[in-house]
């Protein structure tokens, strides 16, 4: 297996049969979805995750719509993140890692090309659990992903800087302070710099790893209504261990358990009737 | 005696144990920097750091010493810096973890306990000899960059380590190649404490006598050192000569000597301590 998975990413481009490869999938999955394919930002198909002889991640197959909020939600444990991880191949890093399946984000798999490996995290932004800035100046830190892909024009990246800076709604707390160290922030307002770091660089998708679990109800309210004011410009799929969370700000919520996609629908849908007793059981608070 | 009491006097006699040890070590390097002063301190002046070698104890001064030790000390930090901060980086950054990548680190936690003057012979052999530099400033501060590339290494792996992966995560998930987060966030992440380590092992450097003595120092040398490829001799075998000569004033030379050394090891090591500070701060 493999060795199969190292001969996709070293092996010939062959994009001449995605297309028909995407309709035959949309079939298959038309229950849920009407197949048209530019419908959808990301698809997954029949991924498997194994860490060593662990099956992380058991034959998901999952279509995201651009510019809408997923929330995966599931016990600790059940996969979620790992799943979530692939969408920017962060996972790569792990010994033992091994996927299988496809992943397209705009119709691309992505792994099938390693060197599109930096390209790719330009796309497709990610913010982690715990506030990670680097410890660096504010202004510094929301440069660093322009400035790795080799901006030189100070103008630009200034203008780039506190255009992220206002969408992530610190601009206002932080514009007299840039040289300041980004460790001097609070946690909500680091947080809100690692939102504005990813913003920075025009990604399409955004990634969160459970974005306000380590912050207090008042920084989380205001991720939440950032979060919900990103909507119009990105895909965001958001991990969280909050029901609450998941209900209040997410158009689509996934439910995972054991490394299994249970349910996958609209969050009205998951929230009030959903399909599956396991689901209603998870959501209820009867265990997890 | 209640068993709370049997504690607490437990508890007391531990402390004053403690205590003793801890003085044990102290009172015995006060009474040795003690000894030191009152010996040497009259016989520093102006004159005796800036003096050329000489026959009579009075006229003698350590310049030429106290410049073959600056000499070793700069060329060995240029030579052995980049080397083992390299190695540092590629061992904790790049190798695989596999059989080879263990018997590496085994052997270099190894080297970093082979006695000093074993590396002199090594020295002598493949600088002196093979090479053909001659009892020079350069073969003695190569000898010495393998002397400490260990503990550099290990030194910077240390701080490497000490960089949250958080850091890398946030680095690469923002399209930077390794290369990129390794030179934008982990290098100046750990450059407090790689900084340290090196100057540690310089001060550690600057103190050997034995594998300069195989490779070629002299205790007399009449003048400083003006290239890498001259004669040199350094402040501990000055000291080692001095003090092996019979007349008093020679002993109250070495003294100053021992003064001037443990000063610039002082220092240094202070200037390690700082950096060690100011670069947990920075990382909390």
């Amino acid at each position: 297996m493999e060795s199969r998975f190292i001969s996709e990413i070293n092996g010939k481009k062959n994009y001449s049969n995605t297309m028909s490869d995407m309709m035959s999938e949309k079939t298959e999955d038309a229950k849920t979805e009407a197949p048209i394919a530019e419908k959808y930002k990301l698809q997954t198909k029949d991924v498997n995750v194994f860490y060593g002889d662990f099956q992380a991640i058991k034959d998901i197959s999952m279509n995201i719509k651009p510019k809408s909020i997923t929330a995966f939600i599931g016990p600790s444990g059940c996969g979620k993140s790992t799943f979530l991880r692939l969408f920017n191949r962060m996972n790569d890093y792990i010994e033992d890692f091994k996927m299988e399946g496809k992943i397209k984000i705009d119709d691309k798999n992505i792994y099938k090309d390693k060197i599109q490996l930096e390209q790719l995290r330009k796309e497709v932004g990610m913010v982690f659990q715990k506030p990670n800035p680097f410890p660096k100046s504010i202004f510094e830190n929301v440069a660093y992903g322009l400035k790795i892909q080799g901006i030189k024009d100070k103008k630009l990246i200034a203008d780039r800087v506190e255009k992220a800076l206002v969408q992530a709604d610190l601009w206002n707390e932080v514009k007299d302070n840039l040289s300041k160290s980004a460790l001097t922030l609070s946690g909500g307002q680091q947080q809100r710099l690692c939102i504005a770091r990813t913003l920075a660089v025009e990604p399409s998708i955004i990634l969160m790893d459970e974005p306000t679990s380590a912050l207090d109800p008042i920084s989380t309210a205001k991720i939440e209504e950032l979060i919900h004011h990103l909507k119009q410009y990105y895909t965001i799929i958001i991990v969280t261990h909050n029901m609450q969370q998941a209900a209040r700000i997410s158009d689509y919520t996934a439910f995972f358990y054991m490394g299994e996609l249970i349910e996958f629908d609209k969050t009205k849908k998951i929230f009030t009737n959903p399909e599956k007793k396991r689901t209603e059981n998870y959501i209820t608070g009867r265990f997890g | 005696m209640t068993n709370v009491q049997k504690n607490r006097l437990k508890d007391q006699l531990f402390k004053f144990w403690g205590i003793a040890c801890t003085l044990i070590g102290l009172v015995l390097l006060v009474i040795f920097i003690g000894g030191i002063l009152i010996d040497g301190l009259s016989r520093i002046d102006w004159a005796f750091i800036t003096d050329l070698p000489s026959r009579k104890a009075e006229k003698s001064g350590i310049w030429t010493p106290l410049m073959g030790s600056v000499w070793i000390l700069v060329l060995t930090a240029i030579i052995s810096f980049p080397i083992s901060v390299a190695a540092g980086v590629y061992l904790e950054e790049y190798a695989k973890k596999n059989r080879l990548s263990a018997l590496l680190e085994i052997n270099i936690s190894n080297l970093a306990g082979v006695p000093s003057i074993i590396y002199g012979l090594l020295g002598l052999e493949v600088f002196v000899r093979i090479m053909n530099l001659g009892a020079s400033v350069l073969a003695g501060a190569l000898t010495l960059s393998l002397l400490i590339l260990p503990i550099i290494i290990v030194a910077t792996r240390e701080a490497i380590k000490a960089v949250p992966g958080s850091i890398r995560d946030a680095s690469y998930a923002l399209g930077a190649s390794k290369w990129q987060t390794i030179w934008n966030q982990v290098l100046p992440a750990s450059s407090g404490g790689i900084l340290t380590g090196v100057i540690l092992a310089l001060s550690r450097a600057v103190g050997e006598a034995a594998p300069l003595i195989i490779v070629g120092a002299l205790a007399y040398v009449p003048f400083a050192p003006q290239g890498p490829l001259d004669q040199f001799s350094v402040l501990p075998i000055q000291i080692f000569n001095w003090i092996s000569r019979p007349q008093q004033g020679f002993i109250d030379n070495a003294a100053a000597a021992i003064i001037i050394l443990l000063l610039i090891t002082f220092i240094m090591n202070g200037i390690a301590v700082y950096f060690r500070n100011k670069w947990q701060k920075k990382l909390q």
